[in-house]
């Protein structure tokens, strides 16, 4: 199962800069190691994480083989309504994950 | 430990051993074993019922001393009648970080007495004594050099406050004794075995020297 843990503030103003953290379960095997005999290990990585606002991308970020396990991405963003924030991770092999977190805008 | 690593342990939304926790908890759940029986069915609910057992790890049991993994592997053949779970694995290590955390913030409580004694003082010994290509004891680095920095990374006093911890280096939980083995490979000697009861007295000497200090489990370390 793909864990994720997003930290969203529940209210803030209206105009508000929000901090938004998000934490992602995963390996982040970067493809160039091998095993003791030798054989590559695929690689298997997310490749791209986005955040959405009421349906309105407001973030977005393409990840690479250098990225360390279990990334940690956090950004800013600024409060402009009361709604919901979609956040959705994929990467190699089929991974998907997805969390929402809602938000009550004053 | 810099700023930004302290940081990231404390803050519960951050600290990648988060996941570990989850999964600890499940397991901690789950019916195991011809017993069919899940850790749970006898001590009920972890958040209580295990507050402060991390803290007297390694301790005597039966006569044997032992340190947590082998304490919750020594409950999963004897109870759940399950087959127990290897040194370093995920599974270990989310259920070690588990109880673990129900002691953060607790006072490391190890105190020599008859049973432990002779084990801290084995400990000790093998703590003083040099070993290795490098001919280097435990002691000449983290008694006599601390706070001193190796590489650019300082030295500390080897208190193993945070165990299993999740190091950067690593990207991953691991236990005190990976620790141990990346020290003793580090000075070009045989590390012990996983579970090897000379390692088991060094943790508890270790754990002995860092009693009155709080535990931090699941630390992150750089």
């Amino acid at each position: 199962m793909a864990r994720v843990a997003v930290t969203v503030p529940a209210s803030a103003k209206r105009g508000e800069i929000i901090e938004i953290r998000t934490l992602a379960q995963h390996a982040m095997e970067n493809g160039f190691r091998h095993t003791q005999t030798g054989e590559l290990i695929p690689r298997d990585i997310i490749t791209q994480f986005s955040c959405s606002y009421n349906g309105v991308e407001v973030f977005r970020a393409e990840l690479h083989p250098a990225l360390a396990a279990n990334p940690l991405i956090t950004f800013t963003t600024v409060a402009s309504e009361s709604g919901t924030l979609e956040f959705k991770w994929t990467g190699d092999n089929g991974y998907v994950a997805t969390h929402s977190a809602k938000i009550t805008v004053a | 430990m810099g700023p930004e690593t302290r940081a990231m342990q404390d803050d519960e939304t951050t600290n990648p051993a988060l996941f570990s926790l989850l999964d600890g908890e499940a397991l901690w759940k789950r019916a195991e074993g011809a017993s069919a029986v899940a850790c749970a069915g006898c001590h009920g609910d972890g958040r209580e019922s295990m507050q402060g057992v991390a803290t007297r790890y390694p301790r005597v049991v039966g006569g044997k001393l032992m340190n947590l993994e082998q304490r919750i592997n020594a409950c999963r053949v004897e109870r759940q009648k399950a087959a127990p779970i290897p040194y370093e694995s995920k599974e270990l290590l989310a259920l070690t970080a588990y109880v673990g955390r129900q002691s953060r913030g607790l006072p490391i409580a190890i105190e020599a007495d008859a049973t432990n004694q002779r084990y801290i003082d084995a400990g000790r010994v093998r703590f003083e004594r040099r070993q290795g290509q490098l001919n280097l004891a435990c002691a000449q680095c983290h008694d006599e050099n601390w706070g001193k920095s190796l590489a650019g990374t300082p030295i500390p006093q080897a208190h193993p406050t945070g165990y299993p911890l999740y190091r950067l280096e690593w990207q991953s939980l691991g236990s005190l004794e990976r620790r141990l083995r990346n020290c003793m490979i580090g000075v070009r000697a045989e590390p012990y075995t996983y579970g090897a009861p000379e390692m088991v007295e060094l943790e508890l000497y270790l754990m002995w020297r860092a009693r009155g200090m709080k535990l931090e489990t699941p630390a992150v370390r750089p």
